[in-house]
Order: C-alpha cells, then structure tokens, then sequence
C-alpha cells in the first residue's frame, strides 16, 4: 500500500503544486489520478519515487517512508511507465527491457532471458527483441514500456499518461491489455491520466484532483458517476454519467428472444422466407458470430457483406448493462445482438427489457 | 611532381607530425569540452559565460597564442607542446557549444526515465545522455579536426616542422612545388581525419541506420 500523508509540494516562487494530499492505494488494486493540467497528478506520481521530493508531509510504501530510502534503490523497485515509453533509443528492445535488472546486478543472461519474457507476455513478437525503438510503431513502444517497468518484478508501478500518445484505437486495445495484464499480475499500481474516461475504465479507485493538488473526490469508479462529490466533480465527469454509470453493473439474466438468422452468402429467396415479413434479417458468418444486419426487401442476389448494416455493438452475455442497452439502441431492428465469450450469437434483446432491469437494480447513489 | 617523389619521405614525415599536432589537440579538446559543456547544458547561468568565453578564445590570432604559449607554460619556443597546447584552447572554444548543444538535444523525458529507474547521474550521463549525443558532437568534432589541420602550418613560422614547412621552405625559396604538395597534403589529412570521425561516430550510433516502423 501507498499512503500519502498530508503532502504538500511548494515550488520556490510558491506555486501550490500540492496542497496537502492524503490518500491511500491500495496493495495490487489501480489508483487512477485524474484531474485538469495544474492539479498536481504527475508531481504527486514523482514524489513516490523521489523524483521530485516533498515540501512536507510523508509517503509510505508498505509502512516504510520513502524519505529515509537511497532513491536510486528505491526507483530500481518501482516500475514506472510514462509516454511513448521514454524508451532508449540507442538501445535494443531487449536492452531496454533489461535495464533494472542489470542494474541489480543480474548476471546477462539472466536479464535477457527474463526480457524475452516480457517481450511474449506483453504481447510483441520476439524477433523485436533486437531491433530499436525508432523501428516499432507507437503502441509497440508503449507495450517495450510496460515490459520495461515491470522487468525485475517490482511490487509497485506508477504510471504517467502512458497511453496517450497513441491513437484512440490502439489506445483502447493497451487498455485492455493492461487491464488483462494487471489481472494476473497484481500489481499496486498509480495511473495518472487526464482523460476522465480511461480514468474510469483502469481505476479500482479514482482521485480526482483540483488545481493547486487537493483532494476533490476519492472513490471507485462507479460510486464517483454515481454520486459526485461536488460541481468540480460533476463537470469534471462530464456528461451521460447515468449510462456511463451502467457500465459498472453487471446485465443480469436478461429475457434473451431467438432470433432467425441466415449465413452470409445464402440466397434473396431464402432471407425474405426466413425473415417472415420482419425489416431486418440477422446475419451469421460461418462461425455463427454476428456479422451485420440485412434488409431482405432491397436483396437482390446472395447475402454480400456489402449488403450488411454494421451500425449495430455486440454485447457479450454477462457484460454490462451499458453494452446491452447500447446493443439494443445501436441496431436498426431495435433488437440487441447478444454473443457469448467465443463470440457466437446467443439471442436478441429490446431496449425495454434491458431498461426493466436497470429500474429494478438499486441505484448506486441510493445505495 | 619529381620534387614530392625525391622528398616522399619527408613529406610523408612532415605529414605524420601534423597528424598528431592535429589530433592531440583534439582529443584532450574534447576531454576539456564535455564537462564544460556539461555545466552549460545543466546551469542556465553559466551557459552564456562558458559558450561565449570559450568562443572568444577562438578569436585569438593562433601566431599570437603560439608565442603567447612559452611565456604561460614555461616552454622553449620549438616545444611542440605550445602547439598542442594552443590548438586544444581552439578546440574547447568550438567545441563548448557543440557538447552543451548535444547534450540538450537528447529528449528530457528519455532523462527522466532514466532517473526513474534508478539510473544513477554518473551512469545516466555515460550510458545514456552523452551516447545520445554523439551525432551533434561528432559533428563539432568534424569542424574543429579540419581547423586543427588548418592552424597547425602556422607553427612552421615558430620552426616547429610540419606540413606548413614546406610553405615556408617554398616560399624562402621561391619554389612552388613544395607549397603545392603542402596544399595537396593538407587536404587529405583533413579529409581523413573528417571521415574518421564520420566513420567512429557512425559506428557508434547503429540506432540511427535502421528503418523506421513499415
């Protein structure tokens, strides 16, 4: 566990970057903190590691304070990710990876067998390995990141903006990356960000900062939708907080209808007879995954996939409200593609069955 | 062309000694530059003194410094030291910028990584920021080398024997084969030792000649 105890950072000139912050993050959970820029995130995330020392106040690691640790050991048992990866450029993906653990004294060897790891268990091809950052794409560079910190397996992980220098796609993929990664991993973990919503997405707890570094609000990321502690709070959140909100609750057993479906590539004739006089006919690849919706009135030759309507999302069975409803409101039969976890259709669902649910689950501010 | 056959030798001697007064220099140059560009790169105060004192010294006419020399060190006027002495003040004033300029083109957040991870000063500055640096500083050092060949010949007025001699030797003579061959000479020490900079400091950087993502 991470505790700050009252910290405060003054700048000479007597800038408040911190304002006397307490918090605590927990042992293997993420701690998001998130707040506009001049709220102290990253100056708070660098006073862990000794980075930047504190005016007063103290932080603990595990009950010990950092303040009477040599800094460079204590670093060496942080992992720390920040953009684009602030990877090496004269050194080799491996090298890079390698870097704490030579710095404790691993024997070579050692070090590049446990970079070879990484490399696999981020995710990155091992004939990478040898090559140099500039040769990788931003996403791989952010994944060498990760595997970097976490080369000599440290208990502790802070990480700066890590995925904000990539594009929403790729960003949204180390996500859940991540998130998966840290499921088996465990690690305690600070994440700063200034997105709201990524904030939400990794946080078991997000602390929302105000300028001048105060605490504005501590709390997991539902109950932060949920019940915002003040305005701050609130705008900071942003919009759509209610669906946002169903996100963190569990859909339960929703009334699932069967629903008629051809393959790609079966013909007008059968589509119209199977659709029995419905607008829109769902479509199934080969596998039985949804593929897309079809309109077998305006069919002329064989189910194409050109002929198919991709509009509407794919709730996973045992998701989350949020993507149910969202299923259901994205289709243009009004009717929620549901699919197991291999991706296979299960069923449909209306929009009015999911909303019975959420009417029937207690809000979480009421609770 | 018969006078360089007779006097290969000689000239191939001259053109050894100029090497080396070249090259010296250049090397305890750069010893002297790296921590004074380091003090620059890492104090904003002291950048404008250091950059700009070290290049006033370069403005110091090198017949002047040469003389200068043995009333400073104590040496006789031949001593070759005075040249080598004098040409590493030239180098330190092109160089002092050059180091602090190579030093502050490495990324900030590159640094920083490397403090994070426990890097200590020492290290981060051998193992990461000068390695980084070295295409900015190799190409100062391309710059000063070249000038170094250049201001050597002038030591031939003092008598201290180098490729500049034949340009003395042509001129008391009023021969000019010997100034052609000096020329001539001059030029390809200070082409080779352009391109063997080039050379080791492409070696050293094999990051920078590989292709970029697909």
């Amino acid at each position: 566990m991470i505790r700050f105890t009252d910290v405060t950072k003054v700048y000479p000139g007597g800038t408040v970057a911190v304002g006397g912050l307490s918090l605590r993050a927990p042992s293997g959970k993420i701690t998001v903190l998130v707040g506009p820029s001049g709220c102290g995130k990253t100056t708070s995330l660098r006073m862990i590691n000794r980075m930047i020392e504190p005016t007063s106040g103290t932080i603990e690691i595990d009950g010990r304070d950092t303040s009477g640790l040599e800094p460079n050991e204590l670093r060496r048992g942080i992992g720390y990710v920040i953009q684009s990866g602030g990877l090496f450029p004269h050194r080799t993906i491996l090298d890079n990876i390698a870097t704490v653990p030579l710095l404790l004294g691993w024997d070579r060897r050692r070090a590049r067998a446990r970079a070879h790891e990484l490399l696999e268990r981020v995710g990155l091809a091992p004939e990478l390995g040898r090559r140099y950052p500039n040769q990788l794409s931003g996403g791989q560079q952010q994944r060498v990141g990760v595997a970097r910190a976490l080369a000599a397996d440290p208990p502790v992980m802070l990480m700066d903006e890590p995925f904000s220098a990539v594009d929403p796609v790729v960003r949204e993929q180390l996500q859940d990356e991540f998130l998966r990664l840290q499921a088996d991993i465990g690690k305690t973990i600070v994440f700063v960000t200034h997105d709201i919503d990524e904030a939400i997405k990794l946080g078991d707890q997000v602390a929302v900062l105000r300028v001048g570094g105060t605490l504005a609000q501590l709390a997991a990321p539902a109950d932060l939708l949920a019940d915002p502690a003040d305005d701050f709070v609130a705008d900071f959140l942003g919009r759509d907080r209610g669906y946002r909100g169903l996100a963190f609750t569990e859909a339960p057993a929703l009334p699932v209808t069967r629903e008629p479906t051809v393959r790609l590539g079966a013909g007008a004739d059968e589509a119209r007879r199977v659709a029995a006089g419905e607008e829109w006919l769902l479509v199934v690849d080969a596998d039985g995954a949804p593929a897309g919706w079809v309109r077998p009135s305006a069919l002329v030759a064989p189910v194409g996939p050109d002929d198919l309507h991709r509009g509407g999302t794919v709730a996973r069975v045992g998701g989350s409200l949020r993507a149910a409803l969202d299923a259901a409101l994205s289709a243009p039969s009004r009717r929620g593609v549901l699919a197991d976890d291999d991706g296979r259709l299960v069923g449909t669902v209306r929009a009015q069955d999911v909303l019975a649910e959420i009417e029937r689950e207690p809000s979480e501010a009421a609770s | 062309m018969n006078w360089l056959l007779t006097h290969l030798d000689e000239v191939g001697g001259l053109m050894v000694t100029h090497a080396v007064l070249s090259v010296i220099p250049l090397v305890i140059g750069l010893v002297v530059a790296v921590p004074l560009g380091w003090l620059a790169w890492r104090y904003r105060l002291l950048r404008t003194p250091l950059v700009a004192g070290t290049g006033l010294l370069y403005t110091i006419p090198s017949l002047a410094l040469f003389i200068l020399m043995p009333l400073v060190l104590g040496t006789g006027i031949l001593d070759p030291l005075n040249v080598v002495v004098a040409l590493s003040v030239y180098t330190v004033a092109l160089l002092v910028r050059t180091v602090a300029d190579g030093l502050a083109s490495v990324p900030d957040e590159v640094l920083q990584a490397a403090t994070a991870m426990g890097i200590g000063p020492l290290r981060r500055f051998f193992g990461v920021q000068l390695p980084l640096a070295v295409p900015v500083i190799a190409a100062g050092l391309r710059v000063a080398a070249v000038s170094n060949v250049s201001i050597v010949s002038v030591a031939a007025l003092l008598g201290i024997a180098q490729l500049g001699s034949l340009f003395t030797d042509g001129f008391a003579r009023n021969f000019l084969d010997p100034i052609i061959v000096g020329i001539v000479a001059c030029m390809v020490l200070a082409l080779a030792l352009d391109l063997a900079i080039l050379a080791v400091s492409r070696a050293v950087t094999p990051w920078l000649r590989v292709g970029s993502p697909a």
